[in-house]
């Protein structure tokens, strides 16, 4: 029997800034089996929301993560509307629709940026935020808010949105087009990020379905499935564009998929810009007066993957039950598909490449030897471990 | 028998369309169909049968399962499986009017005392988390699961405590707080020292074991 | 003392805990760095340990889980230390106060290992990145006082 070494991760380390707990279980540089210990997050939302009323609950779950602060009300609110039956009007759908895309490019970029600094490739983690910043201004313009929105409510949206603010958000949306084409580019061509991220960590279709893997970490590996074409919601099903998917299911994979979906989604927002500069005016938001007894199902493309909200309702103003389940619940698990077999340094990126959030999943990590429980490496010196890499490999092209 | 089964459903809400056909392959394990629609359906299935079910909608083209849900009710924990059929990833061997992005909405009940059932999780490890999550959250049991270590609820969180049930409080419920980590000397850099001793980084697993 | 405090207000260093935050703050936490806030130009940085630091920034509730852990870190912080409670949730868990896996607030928490502990906080939910900017030029002034 060889020698196994437990690596733990977390809880607190620099970079994921969120806070969970890895344990991998390496024999020398081969990971051979890993452990996660998650509730660092866990606040007990699903219990709150059922001491909320319907209209407040949006609020709630607005919070449960940040970068998903669009689509996880959006998701709770078609569950509702599910059980109410609501016809919305036509304006506010597209309204939705601009701030979940706007949400999906701030998501994306975010991820390449530190998709970027694990590698050691700091310029890129600069770049991609700084190119960010217009889609958080413009979300500020749009919502009042950088990164809570509070946009919709059951029967539509809170708040129209004037000419001026569409024109800007177009205008900002047409601008970043440059800077994406630039950064797709800078990373598909890149001969040492074909070295690092070819081939690593890969998820075959069967891992897919048998883990329920979701958004980007299965349409990288060729799995198309997409809410937003599945099951159109809000204007998906009135506006062009087409859903992006890569074979391999690496972490190129998972990076190409990101980078193109900013394009899909600057895309389907000007649509929907031009549409509604087309069409003023008009009601924004349907009345509803009671949510009856029943159950609904709401389901919503985060940036992640789909966000899945199960609403029961017993006739009064509060859900007898609410249940939340974030992509990153289904995706989180198949580490355990990927990233066995790998070399210590590769698995920094692995980790970060299906985009985990843990405050969706509700949810550490540091390496401990596995005798003396003694810590040996923490998750800076895994991302230095990382960068150290990927300085090898340049100096060998 | 199963036929008998089907058409005694079929009286309170008949099965159409798509929906109708998937629920209709899991035969006689169907005790009762509370739904059926062109994108949603949602039946109660036999408790006994968790497994057998489980293991058919996964060999369903497009079928996964989204999620579960727990819900304490009168008689027990009703665990509610989600499963969503794609079009998308079925292929050229799609039926033809299979409409996309239909859930099906399988309920099972664990009945009052032992709130126990077959886990499904080594047939369809997407179960495996939330199972947890319902054990430790309202305390339904899941036989045969291959890991059943607690998930969400912290450490120092007491065993039979579950927060998700109707009777535990939010507010007044709340177990104990965990004891507060040892204050240090504020003054001085002790508690760093102190604390630093336990640090190894990159030394052999031996050492720390050698000086005892 | 005085050639401690001398070369500690020049740069501080910061070290960001994540207690049960939704992922906002973080965010926010996270621009400081990038080109736009570039909060760098103060001579702060972010750092991987907390040994290495002066200020710690908190986001979140601050959860059961993480409440020993909060602990543990602010020990380890090389003293004398500025906690930031950054966001509502940190400043007094905002809207998860009557969520059952909470912990003490941010500041209690602190306070119980330390009585003497300096926090300030941030309120907004989330705060702007100018409003973290600001509070840390503060905690700056705040610490030449001492």
């Amino acid at each position: 029997m060889s020698h196994k070494t437990v690596v733990n991760i977390g809880p607190f380390h620099p970079l994921q800034e969120e806070a969970e707990f890895f344990q991998l279980y390496v024999d020398g540089e081969t990971v051979v089996d890993m452990d996660v210990r998650i509730s660092y997050n866990h606040r007990g939302i699903e219990k709150l929301d059922e001491s909320k009323t319907f209209d407040q609950v949006p609020f709630v779950v607005e919070r449960v993560c940040g970068i998903c602060s669009a689509s996880h009300p959006l998701a709770y609110i078609q569950a509702v509307e599910d059980i109410a039956h609501v016809d919305m009007p036509e304006r506010a759908l597209y309204l939705r629709t601009i701030v979940n895309e706007l949400e999906r490019i701030h998501s994306h970029m975010l991820w390449v940026g530190l998709a970027g600094h694990f590698l050691g490739y700091n310029t890129v983690f600069m770049w991609a935020w700084k190119y960010r910043e217009p889609v958080m201004d413009v979300l500020e313009v749009a919502t009042g808010s950088r990164v809570t929105y509070a946009n919709c409510k059951i029967g539509g949206v809170r708040r129209d949105m004037t000419d001026e603010q569409l024109r800007t958000i177009d205008r900002s949306c047409a601008e970043l087009v440059g800077p994406l084409e630039m950064l797709t580019n800078a990373v598909l061509d890149d001969p040492v990020l074909h070295a690092r991220l070819k081939n690593v960590g890969i998820l075959t279709p069967a891992d897919v379905k048998a883990y329920g893997a979701l958004g980007p970490t299965a349409r990288g590996s060729g799995v198309p499935i997409d809410v937003r074409r599945d099951e159109p919601y809000a204007a998906y099903d009135r506006v062009d564009w087409k859903v992006i998917t890569a074979p391999g299911g690496d972490v190129f994979g998972k990076a190409v998929v990101r980078l193109l979906e900013c394009f899909e989604a600057v895309k389907i927002t000007r649509q929907c810009c031009d549409y509604l500069l087309k069409n003023p005016g008009g009601e924004i938001d349907a009345k509803v007066e009671a949510i009856p007894p029943g159950e609904g199902v709401g389901r919503v493309e985060a940036p992640r993957g789909e966000t899945f909200h199960y609403v029961r309702s017993d006739g009064s103003n509060r859900p007898t039950r609410h249940k939340v389940r974030a992509p990153s619940f289904n995706n989180v698990p198949t580490f355990k598909a990927s990233c066995i077999g790998l070399q210590i340094p590769d698995v920094a990126i692995t980790l970060a490449s299906v985009d985990p959030c843990y405050s969706c999943t509700e949810r550490m990590c540091t390496i401990v030897d596995a005798e003396t429980h003694k810590p040996m490496y923490n998750f800076a010196e895994l991302v230095r471990l990382s960068q150290q890499k990927t300085e090898r490999m340049k100096k060998e092209w | 028998m199963s036929e008998v089964a089907v058409t005694t459903t079929q009286a309170d809400v008949p099965l159409t369309g798509f929906v109708g056909q998937v629920l209709e392959r899991l035969g006689d394990s169907v005790l009762e169909v509370q739904k059926c629609v062109q994108l949603r359906g949602i039946a109660r299935i036999e408790p006994a049968r968790t497994v057998e079910v489980a293991e058919k909608m996964l060999a369903m083209p497009g079928c996964r399962l989204a999620t579960a849900t727990g819900i304490e009710v009168r008689d027990g924990i009703d665990v509610l499986y989600h499963w969503i059929i794609e079009r998308s990833a079925a292929g050229e061997a799609a039926v033809a009017d299979q409409p996309a992005g239909v859930v099906i909405t399988l309920k099972v009940l664990a009945a009052r005392p032992e709130l126990a059932l077959d886990s499904i999780a080594n047939a369809v490890p997407a179960a495996n988390w939330i199972e947890r999550e319902m054990h430790d959250l309202l305390g339904a049991n899941f036989r045969n699961h291959p890991d059943m270590r607690r998930l969400i609820l912290d450490d120092s969180w007491p065993e039979g405590v579950h927060p998700l049930r109707k009777d535990f409080d939010q507010v007044a419920d709340r177990p104990p707080l965990p004891p507060n980590q040892s204050p240090p000397d504020v003054e001085s850099t002790n508690c760093t020292k102190e604390n630093n001793k336990g640090q190894v980084r990159g030394t052999l697993p031996t050492g720390g074991r050698d000086k005892k | 003392m005085a050639l401690k405090m001398w070369a500690l207000r020049k740069s501080l260093w910061v070290y960001h805990v994540n207690t049960g935050a939704c992922n906002n703050c973080d965010i926010e936490v996270l621009e400081l760095l990038t080109p736009r806030y570039d909060i760098e130009r103060f001579g702060m940085m972010l750092v991987g340990s907390p040994r290495h630091a002066d200020v710690l920034a908190v986001t979140g509730v601050c959860t059961r889980q993480a409440m020993p852990r909060l602990q543990e870190v602010y020990m380890q912080t090389a003293k004398p230390c500025v906690v930031l409670a950054v966001g509502a949730c940190a400043c007094g868990q905002g809207i998860f106060t009557e969520a059952y896996h909470m912990g003490p607030t941010v500041d209690e928490a602190i306070k119980a290992v330390d009585p003497n502990a300096i926090i300030m906080y941030v309120p907004g939910c989330s705060p702007k990145p100018e409003a973290m900017i600001d509070a840390t030029v503060k905690a700056m002034e705040l610490l030449k006082t001492l």
